[in-house]
């Protein structure tokens, strides 16, 4: 199965609050690949890029590192858009 | 952060009288007012701030639950509570499914960072399955602090 990965960071104001955590979720359901994120800092996380619930729990404030990586046919799309989304700030500032 | 250092137990509802979404969020804000959390006259606002925020996107995130929200600069503080509905409440949940447990937060504007952390700890807690069945079956004010000091100290 194809795999992809990509290294970026969190760049809104707010950080991933409940809408871009959403957002995200909503993407990654476009594609049939397994996304899960990694986020560093002080408390490393792990979510499911694709339950809300998982995404609000990362916390993930502005400048957090995040990984997102995909296992699929469609991975190295699905991490191309999501990494699109996040670097764009969600529409956000 | 910790459930109960956010919640406003005098504000708990644990039985709502209100049988659609627009309703709880007014109980559970006008409860926060009457528990001093919130100036009384700041509750029409903030009620309409939220149910627009709740337009553009559910925060029924599926199991049950919604966490109604808004950052506004009419509070002050940071401030929690929770309501339980016996006969489950329509909130447009992702997963069609009544809502039975709301928690509803109140952020300051510009404080961003600390908002994260009181979704991260009341999320961390919904998503457990056995928090979530506790809670529905939580019949009295008392029987909820209890539930959340045991999911405070379980950390």
């Amino acid at each position: 199965m194809p795999t992809a990965s990509q290294q970026t960071s969190i760049c809104n104001t707010l950080g991933l609050h409940a809408r871009p955590a959403m957002q995200f979720v909503d993407v990654a359901n476009q594609f049939k690949s397994r996304v899960t994120v990694y986020t560093g800092g002080e408390e490393p996380g792990e979510a499911d890029g694709k339950s809300v619930m998982q995404m609000i729990i990362l916390a993930a404030t502005e400048g957090t590192p995040l990984r997102i990586e995909a296992e699929g046919e469609d991975a190295e799309k699905a991490v191309a858009t999501l990494v699109e989304l996040v670097e764009n700030k969600f529409g956000e500032v | 952060m910790k459930l109960s250092e956010i919640i406003i137990k005098d504000a708990i509802q644990p039985e709502l009288a209100a049988l659609d979404r627009d309703g709880a969020v007014r109980e559970l804000v006008a409860a926060l007012a009457v528990a001093g959390a919130l100036p009384e006259s700041a509750v029409d606002e903030v009620v309409a701030a939220i149910i627009k925020r709740e337009q553009n996107g559910s925060t029924g995130f599926g199991k049950g639950v919604a966490v109604p929200h808004v950052k506004h600069s009419k509070v002050k503080a940071m401030a929690a509570t929770l309501g339980r509905s016996i006969g489950g409440i329509d909130f447009a949940a992702l997963d069609h499914q009544p809502v039975y447990s709301i928690f509803l937060l109140l952020s300051p504007e510009n404080q961003p960072q600390q908002h994260l952390q009181a979704m991260n700890i009341i999320f961390s807690n919904l998503q457990k399955d056995m928090f979530r069945r506790f809670l529905r079956q939580c019949p009295t004010r008392e029987a909820i602090v209890e539930l959340l000091d045991e999911a405070d100290s379980g950390k």
